[in-house]
């Protein structure tokens, strides 16, 4: 069986890994090259409730975020999504 | 032909209420559904379908401008950027008939390094534009963080997320920090959306129908402005839209703050 990777960004709203998942996305290396991949706008849930919900899953996590930064005189500035969970699991390549 | 847009100051009336700038300051858009008139919808739609994807339809439509010289529209542009905006980028976006790919998350142009000044874009769309037939998506609360471009592209969806659908004639007005992409369109006819930008000529401080901007029902849309996306985030949000709630109203010393912080702290 030929497997490949699928990465799943789970972001949530705090540092916990219980804490509600906002923003997802998913990129598929099983799916074939043409493919419609996942699209901005294109769900309305979150896949998982959380990160604790796709490890049951069988999710793996691959990497954490660090934790913010607040710089002395940028304390109230706000960017990107924070707290941003990279996931991977393999799968057999779709059909 | 000039890139001015021609100005007139606006009836009272026609400017946008202490309410609707504190929305616009806490979700960074206003949408108006079927606001422009259908017989002028119809004239722009006429020369939006012969027209490509680009920034000359502004100076080679003949009835573009009507939409943004009618007195409804003109009195929200002097309430956010004043009687002498200036007019710098327009562009005709066109998705095709079945067109099953979304646009990646963006911000438009690049980094805004001023405090609190803005450029807004005023969204337009001649012809009704349901969901199914990929009006833009925006993602409200967004336009007061910092991000560069297409720095959020790998971001696919985000609760909260919504898009900019409605009739003919629909005009959104966005602020210019506004998180947004154009989407797939599924439908059998080509969607058009003209886009506008215009900055401000004069700082932009109580431009807009100041009564009761310190009224509580109007600064409770700030205070409870909250988007659920904001996350741990959300009271650095809030901190920001009350540091620009500030600026729109002129007024210094008004404190819409989370409990208060920027009268506490001394901001």
């Amino acid at each position: 069986m030929i497997l490949r990777q699928q990465i799943l960004f789970l972001h949530l709203t705090t540092p916990d890994l219980k804490s509600p998942a906002i923003a997802w996305s998913l990129y598929d290396g099983a799916a074939p090259e043409d493919a419609i991949p996942m699209n901005a706008g294109d769900s309305s849930e979150p896949p998982y409730k959380s990160i604790l919900h796709a490890m049951r899953d069988g999710w793996n996590v691959i990497q954490v975020p660090a934790l913010p930064q607040y710089p002395l005189g940028q304390e109230h500035d706000t960017g990107h999504l924070p707290y941003e969970y990279v996931l991977e699991r393999k799968v057999p390549i779709h059909e | 032909m000039s890139n001015r847009l021609n100005m007139t100051p606006a009836d009272p009336m026609h400017l946008l209420t202490a309410a609707q700038m504190a929305k616009f300051v806490t979700d960074g858009y206003l949408l108006l559904d079927a606001f422009i008139p259908q017989e002028l919808n119809e004239l722009v739609y006429g020369e939006q379908i012969r027209h490509s994807q680009g920034h000359t339809f502004w100076n080679e439509s003949k009835h573009i401008r009507k939409v943004f010289e009618l007195p409804e529209v003109q009195g929200i542009i002097q309430s956010l950027v004043g009687l002498e905006p200036v007019y710098d980028h327009s562009f005709q976006h066109i998705v095709p008939a079945n067109y099953p790919i979304a646009q990646d998350w963006h911000g438009d142009s690049i980094i805004d390094v001023r405090p609190h000044a803005f450029d807004i874009q005023l969204f337009y769309f001649s012809h009704d534009a349901p969901p199914e037939m990929g009006p833009t998506l925006i993602l409200p609360g967004s336009h007061l963080r910092r991000i560069n471009t297409f720095s959020l592209a790998r971001y696919k969806n985000i609760v909260g997320q919504r898009q900019l659908a409605g009739k003919a004639g629909t005009l959104a007005i966005l602020h210019h920090g506004m998180w947004h992409c154009a989407q797939p369109n599924y439908t059998d006819k080509t969607r058009y959306v003209f886009k506008l930008r215009l900055r401000p000529g004069q700082e932009q401080r109580g431009l807009f129908n100041l009564e009761g901007y310190r009224d509580p029902e109007v600064s409770r849309i700030i205070q409870q402005g909250y988007q659920r996306w904001q996350g741990n985030e959300g009271r650095l949000d809030h901190m920001q839209r009350a540091k620009l709630w500030r600026y729109v109203t002129g007024d210094d010393s008004i404190d819409v703050s989370f409990e208060g912080a920027l009268t506490r702290m001394g901001i």
